[in-house]
C-alpha cells in the first residue's frame, strides 16, 4: 500500500541518525578498546590486546565484575519477591481500585533516581533518620555501621529504584490471562493456590523473564548508587570504568570494559528474548 | 468480552497476606520520598529523628540560590531540544518499522530499542568517544544530541503502539478518495497519533529533566539540574537538596499522572511495558 | 419425574448492585437428564449456571446435591465440572495435559490418569492430537477437549455454556447429535445453556425456558411446544398466532371468530400453531372447524413448507403453515379446530 518514496522518506533520516549515533559509537568502542594509552596521556591509534590481557590478568576486574554481578542478581530477586505479589495483587484482587494502585506504581517509575538514591542517603546514614529513629525508640544504641557505604546500602537503594520496573511487565502479562482459564481451573478441581501454580505463574512467564532481566542490566550498569551510597566496598564495575574516564585516564582499557558490559548486556537481552518467546502461548 | 473481567477469582476467599504484602511494598516505595518531603521543611536539617522546627528557609535558599535556575534553565533547553530531536527521528523510525521491509530493519529496531534498557554509561561512553574522535568540545549541546538518542526509543515505542491501534483501512480510504501519501499522513495518520505523541513529548521531557547517567560523560562547562544537585551531592548533603528534590518530585508526579490520563483515554488503558514482554516484530 | 432429584434449586435470586437477574428460581435436576436452560441474552441463563458451578454467589437461596448443601462451597469443591463457552483451554498445556489436569490436581497416579486420560480422548475422538497445543487445533475439536476434560472427572452435573455458539451451522448440528449421544453413553445429568430454541428442542429431555430472570416454563420439548404455558413460551418456541378473546356463556368470540367452549367466562389468551391453520377445503365447514377469509399479505416458501400470512377482518393477521408448492390465491379460506386453540396466560413485562 506504501509507496517506495514514502517508505524511503519514513526509514532514511532514523536509520541515518541511529547509525550515526548509536552503530558508530558502538563500534568506536570496539576500536578503541585495542588502542592504548600513552604515558603523554594521549591516545595512540595502535592496534593490541593488551587491555584484554590486563582484563584478563588483574584479578581486580574479574573481582568487581562478580562482585557487580552478584549485587545485581540480589537487586534482581529482591525486586521480583517484592514486585509479583503486588503485580497479582493488583491484577486479581484490585477490583476498583486498580487504576489508582496501578497508577501509584508507575509514579516512583519515573521519579528522579538521584531524588530516590539521595533520599535514602539521608536515610541510611549514622546521623541519618532510620539510625537516629532506632535510637530514639531504644532498639539500638549506637548507630548502625553497615548501613550506609556498604554493598547493602547499594542493593537496597537499586531495590527500590528497580521494583516498579520489575512489576510492570508481570503486570501486563498477568493482565494477559483470560479469567475463564482461572474458573476452568477451579472448577476442575484445583485450589487457588494450585491454580496459581499451575496455570497463572507458568503464564506469567515473559512478563517475569522481562522484569527480572531489566532489573539485573540496570543494576550491572549503575555508578551512580555506588558512588553515593556503595563506600569503598561498594565498588562496582561501572565505577571502574568512570575513573578510567576521569582521574584514572586510560579510555582504551574503560572501552574494554565497556564492551565487555555490552557484550554481557546484549547476551542476557538475546537469552531473555529467547525465553520468553519460549513461554508465551497465545 | 466477559474473558478478561478482571478482578477477584471469583467465590474465592480474600488473602489478607497479599494485601498486606501490597500495603508494604507501596510502604517501601512512598516512604523515602515522604521522608525527603518532610526534611525539606525540617530546620534541624536532614537526619535525626523525630523532625522539630518546621520551617521554609531552605526553600527560601533555594530560590536565592543562581546556580541552580541557571542548571534548570539548561536542563529545560536540553530538554526541548531533545523532545524535538527525538520526535523528529522517533515518529518516522516506528512508521518505518510499521510499514517498511528494509535490509536491516530487526537490526534497526534493536539499535533504536537498545537504549531502554542498555544502562546510561554504555550509551553516554559511545557517544564521548565520537564527539572525542570528531573533535567536537563537550557542552549542552553534546547533551542534548545524547538524550535526543537515547529517548527517541521512548518516541518510537509510544508512537508504534499507537500505529498498531490505528486501523490500516482509514489510510485506504484516504487515498481511495484521492488524498496522496503526503496529504493522508497529515489528514488521517497524524490525528489519530496526537494522543501517543503527546504522552512520547511529557515522558521525554520528564526524563531528560531527570536525566544524569548520560549526560555525566557529556557534560561541558553547563551544568544541568540533576548534574548540578550531583555535585553538591559529592561534597555534602544540605535540606536545600531536600526544598529541590521536593520540587523536582512535585513535578514529576504532576507530569506523570497527565501522561497517565492521556494513555488511558488514548488505548483505554495505560498498560506500559507490553512493548517489553513483546517483541515488536 | 421417575429418576431421583440430583440438584435442587431452592429459591435462587441474585441481584448485580440494583439490577435483579435472577428472581426466586426454584428447579429440580434430575439424575442423567439433559435439561436445557433456555432463554434469550439478559435472562439470566448464565448467571443461573454460574451460580450453579460456583462462579457467582446467590444473592439468596441455597442449592443441595442430595444432602450437602452446595452453595457455600467454592467451585473448587464441587462434584460439578463446566464445559465453557470459549473452551478455556489451557494454552500452556497440551490436549492431554489439558484433559488430565483434574485428576492431577486430585493427585490421582500416574497410571490411572493416563488411563482415564486415553478413554476420554477416545470418546470424543481426539486421539491423534493428544500431544498438540490448543492452539494448533480447531474450535470444534478445542470444544471437544474441553467437553473431554470435564467428564474424565466424572461428575455428578455437567454444565454447558453455549458449547455451540461459536461454531458454524453445519459443524453445531453435528455436535448437537454427537453431545445427545454422548450424555446417554455416560449417563451423567447435562445442564445445556443456549438462547437457540431448536437447539433446546433437538437435545433436551426437558426444557427450562427462563425471561427476566424467572422461570416461564419447564417441561419436555412436546409439551413446551403443544402446551405453551405463557404467550412469551408460544412465541418463543416455533411460531405461532396469538388469538385475544372474551369469554362469555360458553362461548369464545375472538374478532370476528365464535366458537363454543367449556372454559370459564373472563378475556382469553389462545396460542394457536400455524401448522394447525389449514386452507379450507369444501364450500362449509366441519362441526368442529372454525373459518376465516382473508388476502395473503406475504408467501414464504421453506422447502417442505410454506408460511402465508394472511390478513383477515377485525386486524387480525392468521400466520398459517401450509405444504410446499400449493399455489394460493390473492384471497384465501383458512380454516382451524377449535382443540387446537390453546389457552395460555398472558406475560406481563417484567421490571
Amino acid at each position: 500500500m506504501f509507496s517506495r518514496a514514502y517508505k524511503t522518506v519514513v526509514t532514511a533520516p532514523p536509520l541515518a541518525w541511529v547509525t550515526v549515533f548509536l552503530l558508530v559509537p558502538y563500534l568506536l568502542l570496539f576500536c578503541y578498546s585495542f588502542w592504548s594509552v600513552s604515558p603523554a596521556e594521549t591516545i595512540v591509534h595502535s592496534w593490541n590486546l593488551d587491555n584484554y590481557h590486563e582484563l584478563l590478568q588483574k584479578p581486580l576486574y574479574w573481582q568487581t565484575l562478580l562482585r557487580s554481578m552478584w549485587i545485581a542478581a540480589r537487586v534482581m530477586l529482591f525486586s521480583l519477591l517484592l514486585g509479583y505479589p503486588l503485580a497479582y495483587f493488583l491484577s486479581f484482587y484490585a477490583g476498583k481500585r486498580k487504576d489508582l494502585l496501578y497508577q501509584m506504581v508507575i509514579i516512583p517509575l519515573w521519579v528522579s533516581y538521584l531524588v530516590r538514591a539521595y533520599a535514602w542517603k539521608t536515610i541510611l546514614g549514622s546521623d541519618g533518620v532510620l539510625n537516629t529513629l532506632l535510637q530514639y525508640v531504644h532498639v539500638t544504641r549506637h548507630p548502625l555501621d553497615f548501613l550506609l557505604y556498604s554493598p547493602f546500602a547499594v542493593v537496597l537503594t537499586l531495590t527500590h529504584i528497580y521494583t516498579p520496573f520489575t512489576i510492570l511487565p508481570i503486570y501486563a502479562a498477568l493482565e494477559h490471562i483470560p479469567r475463564n482459564l482461572v474458573e476452568a481451573s477451579h472448577d476442575l478441581g484445583a485450589t487457588p493456590a494450585q491454580t496459581f501454580w499451575k496455570v497463572i505463574f507458568p503464564l506469567s512467564i515473559p512478563g517475569v523473564v522481562a522484569g527480572a532481566t531489566f532489573a539485573f542490566v540496570l543494576s550491572l550498569g549503575d555508578f551512580l548508587a555506588p558512588l553515593l551510597l556503595g563506600g569503598p566496598s561498594g565498588i562496582m564495575i561501572s565505577n571502574i570504568v568512570v575513573s578510567l574516564f576521569g582521574a584514572a585516564y586510560n579510555w582504551p582499557l574503560g572501552a574494554a570494559i565497556s564492551l565487555g558490559m555490552l557484550m554481557i548486556v546484549v547476551s542476557l537481552l538475546f537469552l531473555s528474548e529467547r525465553l520468553e518467546k519460549k513461554w508465551s502461548f497465545s | 468480552m466477559e474473558l478478561f473481567v478482571s478482578g477477584a477469582p471469583t467465590n474465592v476467599p480474600r488473602s489478607h497476606w497479599l494485601l498486606i504484602h501490597a500495603a508494604a511494598v507501596f510502604a517501601f516505595l512512598y516512604l523515602p520520598i515522604v521522608i525527603l518531603i518532610l526534611y525539606s521543611f525540617n530546620g534541624q536539617g536532614v537526619g535525626g529523628f523525630p523532625p522539630h522546627h518546621l520551617t521554609f528557609d531552605w526553600y527560601r535558599i533555594l530560590f536565592a540560590d543562581d546556580l541552580i535556575w541557571d542548571s534548570v534553565l539548561n536542563s529545560l533547553q536540553v530538554a526541548f531540544a531533545a523532545m524535538a530531536i527525538s520526535l523528529a527521528f522517533g515518529i518516522p523510525a516506528a512508521l518505518a518499522l510499521d510499514r517498511a521491509q528494509f535490509p536491516g530493519k530487526a537490526l534497526f529496531r534493536r539499535l533504536v530499542l537498545l537504549p531502554l534498557i542498555l544502562p546510561g554509561i554504555i550509551t553516554g561512553l559511545s557517544l564521548l568517544m565520537l564527539f572525542n574522535l570528531t573533535g567536537t568540545k563537550l557542552s549542552l549541546m553534546t547533551i542534548i544530541l545524547g538524550h535526543g538518542t537515547a529517548l527517541i526509543s521512548v518516541a518510537t515505542t509510544e508512537v508504534f503502539a499507537g500505529l498498531q491501534k490505528l486501523d490500516r483501512a482509514q489510510e485506504e480510504a484516504s487515498l481511495d478518495l484521492g488524498a496522496n501519501y503526503w496529504q493522508t499522513f497529515w489528514r488521517v495518520t497524524m490525528p489519530n497519533l496526537k494522543l501517543p505523541i503527546i504522552g512520547a513529548a511529557l515522558l521525554i521531557f520528564t526524563l531528560s529533566m531527570d536525566e544524569i547517567a548520560v549526560s555525566f560523560f557529556l557534560i561541558g562547562r553547563d551544568n544541568t539540574l540533576p548534574l548540578e544537585i550531583w555535585g553538591r551531592l559529592r561534597r555534602g548533603i544540605t535540606p536545600e537538596i531536600n526544598a529541590v528534590s521536593t520540587i523536582i518530585f512535585m513535578f514529576s508526579l504532576i507530569t506523570i499522572v497527565v501522561w497517565y490520563r492521556l494513555r488511558v483515554r488514548a488505548e483505554g488503558s495505560a498498560e506500559v511495558g507490553i512493548e517489553l514482554i513483546e517483541p515488536t516484530s | 419425574m421417575t429418576a431421583p432429584t440430583l440438584l435442587s434449586i431452592r429459591g435462587v435470586a441474585k441481584t448485580f448492585g440494583r439490577n435483579a437477574v435472577l428472581r426466586d428460581i426454584s428447579l429440580e435436576i434430575a439424575e442423567g437428564e439433559f435439561l436445557t436452560i433456555l432463554g434469550e441474552s439478559g435472562s439470566g441463563k448464565t448467571t443461573l449456571l454460574r451460580i450453579i458451578a460456583g462462579f457467582e454467589t446467590a444473592t439468596s437461596g441455597e442449592l443441595w446435591m442430595g444432602n450437602d448443601r452446595l452453595d457455600h462451597q467454592p467451585p473448587y469443591r464441587r462434584r460439578v465440572n463446566t464445559v465453557f463457552q470459549h473452551y478455556a483451554l489451557f494454552p500452556h498445556l497440551t490436549v492431554e495435559q489439558n484433559v488430565g489436569y483434574g485428576l492431577r490436581v486430585a493427585k490421582r497416579p500416574e497410571s490411572e490418569i493416563a488411563e482415564r486420560v486415553a478413554e476420554a480422548l477416545d470418546k470424543v475422538k481426539m486421539t491423534s492430537h493428544a500431544k498438540k497445543k490448543p492452539s494448533k487445533i480447531s474450535g470444534g475439536q478445542q470444544q471437544r477437549v474441553a467437553l473431554a476434560r470435564a467428564l474424565v472427572n466424572r461428575p455428578r452435573l455437567l454444565l454447558l455454556d453455549e458449547p455451540l455458539s461459536a461454531l458454524d451451522a453445519n459443524l453445531r448440528r453435528q455436535m448437537q447429535v454427537e453431545l445427545k449421544s454422548l450424555q446417554r453413553e455416560v449417563g451423567i445429568a447435562f445442564v445445556f445453556v443456549t438462547h437457540d430454541q431448536e437447539e433446546a428442542m433437538v437435545m433436551s429431555d426437558r426444557i427450562a425456558l427462563l425471561r427476566s430472570g424467572e422461570l416461564e416454563q419447564v417441561a419436555a420439548p412436546r409439551e413446551i411446544y403443544g402446551r405453551p404455558a405463557t404467550a412469551y413460551v408460544a412465541q418463543f418456541i416455533g411460531h405461532t398466532n396469538l388469538l385475544k378473546g372474551e369469554v362469555r356463556g360458553g362461548v369464545v368470540s375472538c374478532g370476528p371468530l365464535v366458537w363454543q367452549t367449556s372454559l370459564p367466562d373472563g378475556p382469553i389468551l389462545f396460542s394457536l400453531r400455524p401448522e394447525h391453520v389449514r386452507l379450507a377445503a369444501g364450500t362449509t365447514a366441519a362441526a368442529s372447524a372454525i373459518r376465516i377469509r382473508g388476502q395473503v399479505l406475504h408467501q414464504a416458501f421453506h422447502g417442505a413448507t410454506e408460511l402465508i400470512r394472511v390478513q383477515c377482518s377485525d386486524g387480525l393477521i392468521f400466520v398459517a403453515r401450509i405444504p410446499g408448492g400449493s399455489g394460493v390465491q390473492s384471497e384465501v379460506d383458512l380454516e382451524f379446530s377449535a382443540a387446537d386453540a390453546i389457552p395460555v396466560r398472558e406475560s406481563p413485562e417484567r421490571a
